[in-house]
C-alpha cells in the first residue's frame, strides 16, 4: 500500500527564480526504509516539506500536481491533520526542544491535539520507552548529550505516532558511535511498528545497510528510485557525485582491475562475508 | 605555532571541558581534533584564537600569550569559521557578509573587492553574491562562513565541524580545498567527527575524550586503534571493519583508504592464483 504518492509534483518558493522540485513522481510503500538523498540543494528538503504540509501551507507559493501522504491530499488538508500522520526529526535538536523537561517536551505535541491526560501519559511512556530514554524523563533536555537530545526529539515526534516519520539528517551533529546508535533506533521503530521512514542523508556508509528503497535526486527531480544495490552501483549515482559507500567503491575499484565479482555489498558486514567466500575457495 | 600549556577550563555553568591539555601546533600542519560529542574539541579550539581563556595554564600563538592581545588582533591571525554558520551570518547579501571582516580590518576598498570577488569565486558563491545568506541552504551557508574567513587570509585556519550539511562533492571539493591551503603553508586545523572524512585527508590526529588529550598521532594510527576509536565513540572507517573481518586470513586492519585495500587484496588474489 503506498503512503506516498506523488504525481508530477513541481514546487517554487515565493520569491525563488527557479523551481525547486519539478516533475517530481514517486511511490513509497508503507514499512519501507528510504533513504532521499542528492547534492546540496537538490530539493530533498523541499520534498519532505511537502510531504507534512509545510508546502504549500506555511512556506505559501504554488505547489502543481497531485500529492498524496497517508490517504490525504496534502493541498486540502491543514498542517496540523499532516502533522498526526507526518513526524518530521530535525538535522539539531535543539532547534526541536524547548521544555524543561523530557517529559514535557515528548507530551507538547499530545498536549496541542487536545489528548486526555491518561492517555497522553500512556503515549509519553512509550515513546520514552521505544526510543530506550526511560531514565531521562525527569532531566532537562539541553542538559543531554547531542546523542540523548536527538532521541528526545525523535521520542516527541513518535508520541504523535505518525505513519510516516522523515528524518532529515538527524546524525550530522552526532558522534559515529551516537549516529549508529539513532540508525538503529530508527531502524527498530521500523520494524517493531512498521512506520515509514524517509531518512534524508548525505553519509551513506552508516545508514545504507537499514535501507530497502533509495530515492536520488538531483536539481529538483527524481534521478534515481530503486532498490540500494543497484542504485549505488549505477553510473548516475556515481556522476551525481552521492556518497556511495565505501564498500560499494572498493568493489567497484577491484572489479574494474578484472576481478570478477557478484553482488554489491552495500556496508562493510556485507563486503567482509563476500570477501571470506571468495578467500574460502 | 601555538602552544597550548597544559590548560584547563570550566564553564560557568561548572562543566569541566578541559582537564589539563597541553598541546602544540606548528606551522604547516593539518590537524584533526577528533572525539565523542562533549569530549571539549571545541572548548580547546575556541582558546586558539582567544575566544576563551583558560583558567590555568596559558596558551601561546606564535609565541603571544592569548590573555595579552585582544581577539580582533588575534583573528587576523587565526580565523575561525563557526560549527553553526547562524551564529557568524548576519549580512544582508553574502558579498557584504564577507566584505564585513575586510573592513574591520581596515583594507582599502580596492583591495576589499579583490578579495570579495576571489573568496566567493574559491567556494564556487559567484551565483549568490547579492543573495541574502538566509536564502542559502545550510550547506552554502557554510561556505559562506568560510570564504568570509578566508578572505582576510589568515595564518591558522579552524573549522569546526565544516563536513556537517555538505554532500558527498562538497566534501571533496572541501578536502582539496584544505589540502591546498596547507600546501601554500597555512595550518589547518579542523575539528570533526567524520571519521571518513579524515580517513581521506590522513592528517594528524588529535583524539579527546573528557576534557584530555587521549592519542595523538597519524590518522592511519588512531582511526585502526580499535579500543581508542571505542573509547572516544567513533567508529572506524568502512574500510577498517571490512578488515578488521579477515584477520584470520592474515590481513592487517590498519587500512584507512579505499586504494590502498584494493591494492592489498589484488596482490593477495595475484598471489593466490601462483
Amino acid at each position: 500500500m503506498a503512503v506516498v504518492e506523488t504525481k508530477a509534483l513541481a514546487y517554487t518558493y515565493p520569491g525563488g527564480n527557479k523551481p525547486s522540485l519539478r516533475d517530481v513522481s514517486l511511490t513509497i510503500e508503507k514499512g519501507e526504509f528510504v533513504i532521499l538523498t542528492g547534492p546540496s540543494g537538490c530539493g530533498k528538503t523541499t520534498l519532505c516539506r511537502c510531504f507534512n504540509g509545510l508546502i504549500p501551507h506555511f512556506y505559501g507559493g504554488e505547489l502543481k500536481g497531485d500529492l498524496r501522504v497517508a490517504g490525504l491530499r496534502v493541498s486540502e488538508h491543514q498542517i496540523y491533520e499532516m502533522a498526526k500522520r507526518v513526524g518530521l526529526v530535525f538535522q539539531n535538536p535543539e532547534n526541536q526542544l524547548f521544555a524543561l523537561s523530557v517529559e514535557k517536551d515528548v507530551a507538547f505535541g499530545l498536549e496541542n491535539l487536545g489528548m486526555q491526560r491518561e492517555e497522553m501519559k500512556e503515549r509519553v511512556d512509550w515513546a520514552l520507552q521505544m526510543t530506550g530514554i526511560e531514565e531521562l524523563r525527569e532531566r532537562a533536555p539541553h542538559e543531554l548529550s547531542g546523542g540523548q537530545q536527538q532521541r528526545v526529539a525523535i521520542a516527541s515526534v513518535l508520541a504523535m505516532q505518525p505513519e510516516i516519520m522523515i528524518f532529515d539528517e538527524p546524525t550530522s551533529f552526532l558522534d559515529p558511535l551516537g549516529a549508529q546508535k539513532i540508525f538503529e533506533v530508527i531502524n527498530d521503530l521500523k520494524n517493531k511498528l512498521e512506520v515509514t521512514v524517509v531518512l534524508v542523508e548525505h553519509r551513506l556508509d552508516l545508514a545504507s545497510k537499514y535501507a530497502n528503497h533509495v530515492i536520488i535526486m538531483d536539481e529538483g527531480k527524481v534521478v534515481l528510485d530503486g532498490a540500494p544495490r543497484e542504485i549505488f552501483n549505477s553510473e548516475t549515482a556515481w556522476l551525481l557525485g552521492v556518497g556511495v559507500p565505501k564498500a560499494v567503491r572498493l568493489w567497484r575499484l577491484l572489479q574494474e582491475n578484472g576481478m570478477v565479482l557478484e553482488g554489491v555489498p552495500v556496508s562493510s558486514e556485507e563486503a567482509t562475508r563476500f570477501l571470506r567466500e571468495i578467500l574460502k575457495q | 605555532m601555538i602552544e597550548v600549556k597544559d590548560i584547563y577550563f570550566t564553564y560557568p555553568t561548572g562543566v569541566e571541558a578541559l582537564k589539563g591539555v597541553p598541546l602544540t601546533i606548528g606551522d604547516g600542519e593539518f590537524v584533526a581534533i577528533m572525539g565523542q560529542n562533549g569530549a571539549g574539541k571545541t572548548t580547546l579550539v575556541k582558546h586558539f584564537n582567544g575566544l576563551l581563556k583558560p583558567a590555568k595554564g596559558e596558551v601561546l600563538v606564535d609565541s603571544v600569550s592569548t590573555r595579552d592581545v585582544s581577539v580582533a588582533k588575534l583573528a587576523r591571525k587565526v580565523g575561525f569559521v563557526f560549527q553553526n554558520p547562524d551564529h557568524q551570518l548576519f549580512s544582508e547579501t553574502v558579498e557584504e557578509e564577507i566584505a564585513f571582516a575586510l573592513r574591520n580590518f581596515g583594507f582599502e576598498e580596492a583591495t576589499i573587492e579583490k578579495r570579495v570577488t576571489w573568496a566567493l569565486n574559491l567556494l564556487d558563491l559567484t551565483e549568490y553574491r547579492k543573495t541574502s545568506p538566509f536564502m542559502l541552504s545550510g550547506g552554502e551557508r557554510k561556505r559562506v562562513a568560510l570564504a568570509s574567513v578566508l578572505a582576510w587570509d589568515p595564518k591558522v585556519v579552524i573549522l569546526d565541524e565544516p563536513t556537517i550539511g555538505q554532500d558527498h562533492r562538497q566534501k571533496e571539493n572541501l578536502r582539496q580545498f584544505i589540502v591546498q591551503l596547507n600546501g601554500q603553508g597555512k595550518t589547518v586545523v579542523v575539528v570533526t567527527h567524520d571519521v571518513e572524512f579524515v580517513a581521506e585527508c590522513n592528517p594528524r590526529v588529535v583524539l579527546m575524550s573528557e576534557g584530555k588529550i587521549v592519542a595523538d598521532g597519524e590518522a592511519k594510527k588512531i582511526l585502526t586503534d580499535t579500543a581508542l576509536t571505542l573509547a572516544a565513540s567513533i567508529v572506524p572507517p568502512q574500510i577498517t571493519q571490512i578488515f578488521l573481518g579477515l584477520t584470520d586470513f592474515g590481513f592487517s586492519y590498519d587500512v584507512i583508504d579505499v586504494s590502498e585495500a584494493k591494492k592489498i587484496l589484488l596482490d593477495y588474489f595475484e598471489e593466490a592464483k601462483r
